[in-house]
């Protein structure tokens, strides 16, 4: 695959690098590279691997922009909020580079599609979140051979690691069951929307995650392979843990019993889940006996203040001082953004002897999209 | 003995601090050390599945830990 003389203009930077010369450049020419998710680590995943001059990029993400992405999904503006991820990122990352071919699947990643969409890539790069994606993808780049190359972020904290690459010894590198064989309870894995994320943190993950990307595919340099980087954005420390690869694995260990695609919400949700059904709402149910029930609001104030259902606030963690505010003899729905603060509140209160409480399924957002579209949204 | 938890994401929050020092009989293991977290921490029950790093190397329960051992708990984050 020879390079146009343009095409050797528009890379000289790193043509010109030590190790990495026309070959290199060749090499992300001919590659490709599916992206899971246009989000925080998303966007400038791709700004810099279409920038570097990959062949051919996929992008899957079945979301909108949101108001609530820019602070720091920097690709999107203002004007394209509502639109769909994949397709705007395609739009003007192709303008970047017209030699790159995308391709945008605007459709939610799951184990009946997963395993077609990324047999067509040399490499995945994970910008997914949620978890039980995570261990999808994981368990399909180990099925198919492809290297995986992890981000994820919380707060205020980024972990990046290169996942099943192919080693000088034709074996492959450890994956993530080899760090997370068993997912913790849900409620102990928070969102960017229940936790919080600052707005910096993704772009350096994602960068990070880029320069991977880029060495996987040119040979250059050690990667991350075998180590997990931790990296706290706060106090500015990087921590790198060394992974072994676990013969018990159940996806790449000495006997497997992953050999298919599984149900990862199942898997993530764990034995809590049946729990849940039993004492949970839906939206459509709370609306029809409102008037009868005392709802408690556990958000933070600010969020509050954005929107509510008229609920007494009492946010997570002051549940256990105010307490006394809660009646014990009447039926209490608990709502939050979601779904995931009102079963840890929920849990509280169970353990000081409530009996009669439900959890709003699916929070303010379910409410906000199947009876109250006027509601703001954050 | 003396052994040095660095917790990270939504343990942090649990041991609210970064790290805390635990006194451990000596030749403990890390499953005693997990042990014990639950008992300083009942909330860390939650994340009992955890697997724990001792000095920067991920190690099986059984691994005897000595004294000043540095023990990451990195519980998996989910954002992007």
């Amino acid at each position: 695959m020879t390079l146009s003389r343009e095409e050797l203009v528009r890379y000289n930077r790193q043509i010109i690098l030590p190790n990495f010369g026309v070959a290199g450049q060749e090499k992300l020419k001919k590659a490709s590279i599916l992206i899971i998710g246009a989000g925080g680590l998303g966007a400038p995943n791709l700004q810099y691997l279409t920038a570097a001059g990959i062949g051919r990029i996929g992008v899957i993400d079945f979301d909108e922009v949101s108001l609530s992405n820019l602070q720091r999904q920097v690709l999107f503006t203002t004007e394209e909020v509502g639109e769909n991820k994949a397709a705007t990122a395609i739009k003007k990352l192709q303008k970047l580079n017209p030699d790159t071919k995308f391709e945008g699947y605007e459709t939610p990643i799951d184990s009946s599609n997963a395993l077609d969409i990324i047999a067509a890539y040399d490499l995945v790069v994970d910008g997914s979140d949620n978890l039980p994606t995570r261990y999808l993808v994981n368990d399909a780049c180990v099925l198919l051979s492809k290297p995986l190359i992890y981000g994820a972020i919380f707060r205020f904290e980024g972990q990046v690691s290169v996942f099943n690459q192919l080693l000088e010894d034709g074996s492959r590198g450890p994956n993530y069951r080899d760090i997370f064989p068993t997912p913790p309870p849900p409620a102990m894995v928070p969102s960017c929307s229940e936790g919080g994320v600052f707005g910096v943190l993704p772009g350096i993950i994602g960068a990070m995650q880029a320069n991977e990307a880029i060495k996987v595919i040119t040979g250059m340099g050690d990667t991350l392979s075998g180590k997990l980087l931790l990296f706290d954005s706060l106090d500015f420390t990087s921590r790198y843990l060394n992974i072994r690869s676990n013969p018990e694995n159940p996806v790449s260990g000495s006997s497997p019993t992953i050999t298919v695609l599984i149900d990862y919400e199942a898997f993530c949700a764990g034995p809590a889940l049946q729990e849940e059904v039993t004492e949970s709402i839906t939206v459509r149910d709370f609306n029809q006996k409102r008037s009868e029930v005392f709802l408690l609001d556990v958000r933070e104030d600010y969020e509050y203040e954005i929107s509510n259902l008229g609920g007494i606030n009492i946010p997570l963690g002051a549940i256990e001082q105010r307490m006394n505010e809660i009646p014990k003899d009447r039926q209490v729905v608990v709502h939050c953004k979601s779904g995931a603060r009102s079963k840890q509140a929920i849990e509280k209160l169970k353990k000081a002897g409530y009996t009669q409480l439900l959890n709003l399924e699916g929070g303010i957002v379910a409410w906000q999209q199947q009876i109250d579209n006027s509601l703001a949204v954050y | 003995m003396n052994i040095e938890i660095i917790a990270f994401g939504i343990a942090k929050d649990i041991l609210k601090s970064k790290s805390v020092s635990l006194e451990l009989n000596d030749a403990s293991t890390v499953e005693t050390a997990r042990k014990a977290l639950i008992d300083r921490f009942p909330q860390f029950e939650s994340l009992a599945s955890l697997q724990l790093a001792v000095n920067a190397e991920y190690v099986q329960d059984d691994y005897v830990l000595q004294e000043n051992d540095e023990v990451v708990l990195i519980p998996p984050v989910s954002g992007g």
